[in-house]
Parts: C-alpha cells; sequence; structure tokens
C-alpha cells in the first residue's frame, strides 16, 4: 500500500468496481486516485512493450493512468473524476478497436 | 457550471483556471468583456491551489496560507461575470483564434478577439535509471493526491530531487501523519556559489523565510541526504528500491514509493502549436515564449500568462494575469480602463512577486547529470525509447527532435512530448555539438491533447470543406 486515507474525511462514498471488484472511493476522487487508494494491482501494461505502469503525474500530462471507463478506453484516469457505479477496467497493451 | 459554452464568439477566452488565468478572466469579465475560461480539471485553483473548493484537508494549518489564499482569486472569479467550463480540454488554437476543446464527449469551436493562455506549468523531467517503473511517480503527483484527496504515503516513502516544492510537500506530507523515510537532495553545492549574488534580494522576498522555515521542519523530522550524485529507481514490475551516490558513497534504500522533483517548466504545446515563437532560457533551461509586457506574442491577439511564460510562481501568475488583461482591455474596451489599476501599480506588484527568482533559478539549477540522460535508460516513456536509442539515431543521422520521430517515434506517444522534449533537445544538443535553440524542439500541431476520432467527425462541417474532400 502506497497512500493511505485521511483519518477524517467526511466526503461521500462512491462505489466504483475494478475490474469487477468493488471499491469505495470518495466524492472528489479522481479515477486515477481511487485505484491507487484502492490497495488493488493496477497496472496497466504498455502498448509498446507490455511493461508495467502505475500513474505518474496524476496531472493530465503524461498518460500513464490511461484506463478503460464505462467501456471507453485510453481515458485520462487522472482527469475524471469517480461517479457512482463507474466500471473500470485495467488495459492490457493497446486500447481495443471499438473500446 | 456548464457542458458546452453559451455562445459561438467570445471577446476573450482565457486558457486554464489557475492563478494566472483566474485572475485574467476576473479582470476581463468585470470590464465588461464576454469571457470564457476553459479548464481541464473538474475544478478550479490549477496545480498549486488545486481543489482549493473541495480538499478533505479542511485544517487550515496543513496546506498553510498561500494554498487558502487561492479562495479569494476563485470567489473573484464567480462574481465576475465569466463563463467558467471545467473538464474542458483545449486541443486546437490557432492564428485566427478559433480555439478548439473536448467537454463532456463531444468537441466544439469558438472564436475569440482575444485569447489569454494560462496552461502554467509541468514538472521538468528527471529520466533516471527506473523512473517508469509501478511506485515512482511526480512530487506534484503525490501533492496533487494529498490536496484533492486527502491521500499520503504510508509505505517506505523516499523524496528525491531538489527545489521549494519537494520541501513544501515534504513538509505537508508529515502534517497529515504520512510518512517520508528519506530525502535525497540533488542540489550540486556548487550552485551555492553561483547563486550568491542574487542572495539579497531573495532574503529580501517572502519565499525566504517561508522556505528556510520548511526546510527547518523537514529536516527537524526526517533523514535528508545531500549532494547526491547519482539516482536510480530499482525493482522487479514494481519500485523495490532506491540506489544513490552521495559523498563518492554508494548506498540503497528500500522504498516503495519514490516521488521526483527538479523544478517546474513551462507548459509550451499549446502556444508553440499555435505558432508563437520560443527561444531556449538558458537560466530556467527550458522554453518560453517570446512576450512583450502585456505577455503578448508573435500571434496577434494572444497573449500568454502566468508560468507558461516562463517560471515566477503563483504570486508571479496572479499579476501577469492581471497586466494581460489590462492589455486586453486596453485593446476591446479602452473606456473600461480607469477602474483598473494602473500599469505601473501592476508591474510593480510583479517585480516583488519576482523578487528571489533568480537565485531560486540559479540555486536550483539541475545538473546535467539529471538532465541528460545515458545508456538504457528511458527518455521517452510512451514510446519507451531510451538514451542509447538517441543516440544511436543521432550517428546515422537524426539531426534533431522532428527527425528522431521518423527514426525512434520519440515524442509521437500520447504525452506528445511534454515528458521528453527538453530531454531530447539537451541529449541532442550534446551529442551534436550544438546549442539547445540550434537543435529546436518538436514541431507541435493540434491535437496538441488525442481526441477520438469520432469526435472530430461530429463536428460541424460547411458545405465547401463537405465538397473539397467527396468524389462526384
Amino acid at each position: 500500500m502506497m497512500f493511505k486515507r485521511l483519518q477524517r474525511d467526511d466526503r461521500r462514498r462512491v462505489r466504483i468496481t475494478v475490474a469487477g471488484i468493488d471499491v469505495e472511493a470518495r466524492e472528489g476522487d479522481t479515477v486515477a486516485a481511487a485505484l491507487v487508494a484502492s490497495g488493488l494491482d493496477v497496472r496497466r501494461k504498455t502498448a509498446v512493450s507490455g511493461a508495467p505502469r502505475l500513474p505518474y503525474c496524476m496531472m493530465g500530462v503524461c498518460f500513464d493512468c490511461l484506463v478503460t471507463i464505462d467501456g471507453i478506453g485510453n481515458r485520462q484516469g487522472c482527469l475524471v473524476p469517480v461517479a457512482e457505479g463507474m466500471q473500470i477496467e485495467i488495459q492490457q497493451g493497446k486500447r481495443e478497436i471499438g473500446r | 457550471m456548464t457542458a458546452a459554452p453559451k455562445q459561438e464568439t467570445y471577446d476573450v477566452v482565457v486558457i486554464g483556471a489557475g492563478p494566472a488565468g483566474l485572475a485574467a478572466a476576473a479582470v476581463t469579465a468585470k470590464a465588461g468583456l464576454s469571457t470564457l475560461l476553459l479548464d481541464e480539471n473538474a475544478g478550479p485553483g490549477g496545480q498549486v491551489w488545486r481543489s482549493v473548493m473541495s480538499t478533505p484537508v479542511i485544517a487550515p494549518d496543513k496546506l498553510g496560507a498561500d494554498y487558502w489564499s487561492g479562495k479569494a482569486l476563485v470567489e473573484e472569479l464567480a462574481a465576475s461575470g465569466a463563463e467558467i467550463l471545467h473538464r474542458a480540454t483545449v486541443w486546437s488554437l490557432d492564428k485566427a483564434l478559433d480555439v478548439g476543446f473536448s467537454v463532456g464527449g463531444g468537441s466544439a469551436f469558438v472564436n475569440a478577439r482575444r485569447v489569454i493562455i494560462a496552461t502554467g506549468a509541468l514538472e521538468r523531467p528527471l529520466p533516471i535509471p527506473g523512473w517508469t517503473l509501478p511506485g515512482v511517480m511526480t512530487a506534484g503527483a503525490a501533492q496533487t493526491m494529498l490536496k484533492s484527496s486527502g491521500l499520503v504515503p504510508s509505505g517506505q516513502t523516499v523524496l528525491a530531487g531538489q527545489g521549494p516544492l519537494l520541501w513544501l510537500l515534504a513538509a505537508q506530507i508529515l502534517r497529515l501523519g504520512g510518512c517520508i523515510d528519506r530525502i535525497l537532495e540533488t542540489t550540486d553545492r556548487r550552485n551555492w556559489l553561483t547563486a550568491l549574488p542574487h542572495a539579497l534580494s531573495f532574503l529580501a522576498s517572502p519565499y525566504a523565510l517561508k522556505g528556510l522555515s520548511l526546510i527547518r521542519e523537514v529536516r527537524g523530522k526526517v533523514r535528508v541526504v545531500s549532494g547526491v550524485t547519482e539516482l536510480a529507481a530499482a525493482g522487479d514490475g514494481m519500485l523495490q528500491s532506491v540506489r544513490y551516490v552521495a559523498a563518492g558513497k554508494r548506498e540503497t534504500v528500500s522504498a516503495d514509493l519514490l516521488l521526483l522533483h527538479q523544478g517546474v517548466v513551462p507548459n509550451v504545446n499549446l502556444a508553440m502549436s499555435a505558432g508563437v515563437d520560443h527561444r531556449w532560457d538558458e537560466r530556467q533551461l527550458c522554453w518560453s515564449p517570446v512576450c512583450d509586457a502585456d505577455g503578448g506574442t508573435s500571434v496577434a491577439g494572444l497573449a500568454i500568462a502566468g508560468d507558461g511564460a516562463g517560471i515566477g510562481g503563483a504570486a508571479a501568475a496572479i499579476a501577469s494575469g492581471r497586466i494581460a488583461a489590462r492589455g486586453v482591455v486596453a485593446a476591446l474596451a479602452p473606456s473600461r480602463l480607469a477602474s483598473l489599476p494602473s500599469k505601473d501599480q501592476l508591474a510593480a506588484a510583479l517585480d516583488r512577486a519576482t523578487l528571489g527568482r533568480a537565485f531560486l533559478d540559479v540555486l536550483y539549477r539541475p545538473s546535467k547529470s539529471f538532465r541528460v540522460p545515458s545508456g538504457d535508460t528511458i527518455v521517452c516513456r510512451c514510446e519507451e525509447v531510451t538514451a542509447q536509442d538517441i543516440l544511436q539515431s543521432v550517428a546515422i543521422g537524426a539531426t534533431g527532435p522532428n527527425q528522431l520521430k521518423a527514426y525512434r517515434r520519440a515524442g509521437m506517444g500520447p504525452c506528445q512530448g511534454r515528458l521528453c522534449g527538453l530531454t531530447v533537445t539537451e541529449l541532442m544538443a550534446e551529442t551534436r555539438g550544438k546549442t539547445p535553440q540550434e537543435i529546436g524542439y518538436y514541431r507541435l500541431r493540434a491535437p496538441v491533447k488525442p481526441i477520438a476520432l469520432s469526435e472530430l467527425a461530429a463536428l460541424p462541417k460547411t458545405e465547401e470543406a463537405v465538397s473539397a474532400v467527396v468524389r462526384g
């Protein structure tokens, strides 16, 4: 576990699923932050060599947080706020055609 | 907040809702000019005031007074009458001042009489061996998570690099009960000598007291290793350790999080793609747009304010945002100028805010060894191109960053060179015995952020455009 949440955090809970697993995020989290905080193995694989990566810059610059959100691939997870019921898939290599 | 612009044309479009953009948009809107502020994030504040209206870190002493000062400007903007669109990613800007942006899954174009770019800064790459491993992030990334989600490092954490942000982040992490095992400081000790002539103006600036007290606060709680000359991240599929050399001694520390930082540089992609002239800034070691006193550029009607015009920090960004906005008001609504602070007042505010900057620039000038990597260290993270790959490309004829694209695809991944551009320029300059100015930068074009083809296709088309491509 690389990160922990504040002890006092009154923000509303938001439920999302990550590769089918229920994860509790908080309102105001970005998808990338929720993934990093989840404690799950959320490493994506790069399109070029298949190397594992996690988010790097968290400000929309590096594209290492690319993720499939509600069926749409190559979204920048650090720019998308979590929403109730959101379904996240970790990308294995390049984006699949049609999603 | 709305999901689409209310108008097709505006007097002013401001891009970026950090200190410069908030300040600029508030001034032009209050002067009665129709103003659209476009911002990529979910809320106002940019990076320095990220989530200032929504952070869960509500105890006022944790993030510091400078952070909370952003609230006043956000409220000023809200009262100004400017239209603000969040989660709007600008991907096109041209000399006609047509602004293309993606919002809510669709794209739109608006035309502006004046545009102010306030897209700020991004962190200078720190390309060390292993910097692509999961568990290696930028210091800014950790600060973003801290401010917007109240997340703090909880495992074995190492901070490495240099610059004011590193100390501020360390203090914020510690105040919130996060873990830092070691800070590896890479400042070249010889820089103290070259920075000395600038020390007096620095000591007179507000940065001096704040900076020194932060460093004292952190040093009292964490082991700080100074004079680090080599740095590498290692691990099998995940960061496991950080290796470093300090005072000639090689050491390894186990870690599951490494936060890197060596200053910030202007985020030039949008301005360059619009055709704004840039030059190599030898003191800040980056590309900066060529701007006049009002932030005006080589593109008529297009001004740049804030760190995107050269690094000056948040206070300077506010001042330069107001200066650029005043320039716009002078051109479009001169009768409203009387209600604004005078040019001299604004220039004085900018001077005050940049006092001490020269000292920081020189002291925290990153060493060449941390800017120009070698061997199999990755330079382009997207296309996974190493320093050695680039040297080989130069050996068989690649002359600059744009030729390198054809040889190696460096800079052609989704980040569009943001994480490798400076390294590529400096590495090629070094290898070819040229200056960075002579080597140049990637030629940038719209779309400066990737968008789906379907989004482009769905844009409204003129009959002329359709007949140009439809046969028969």
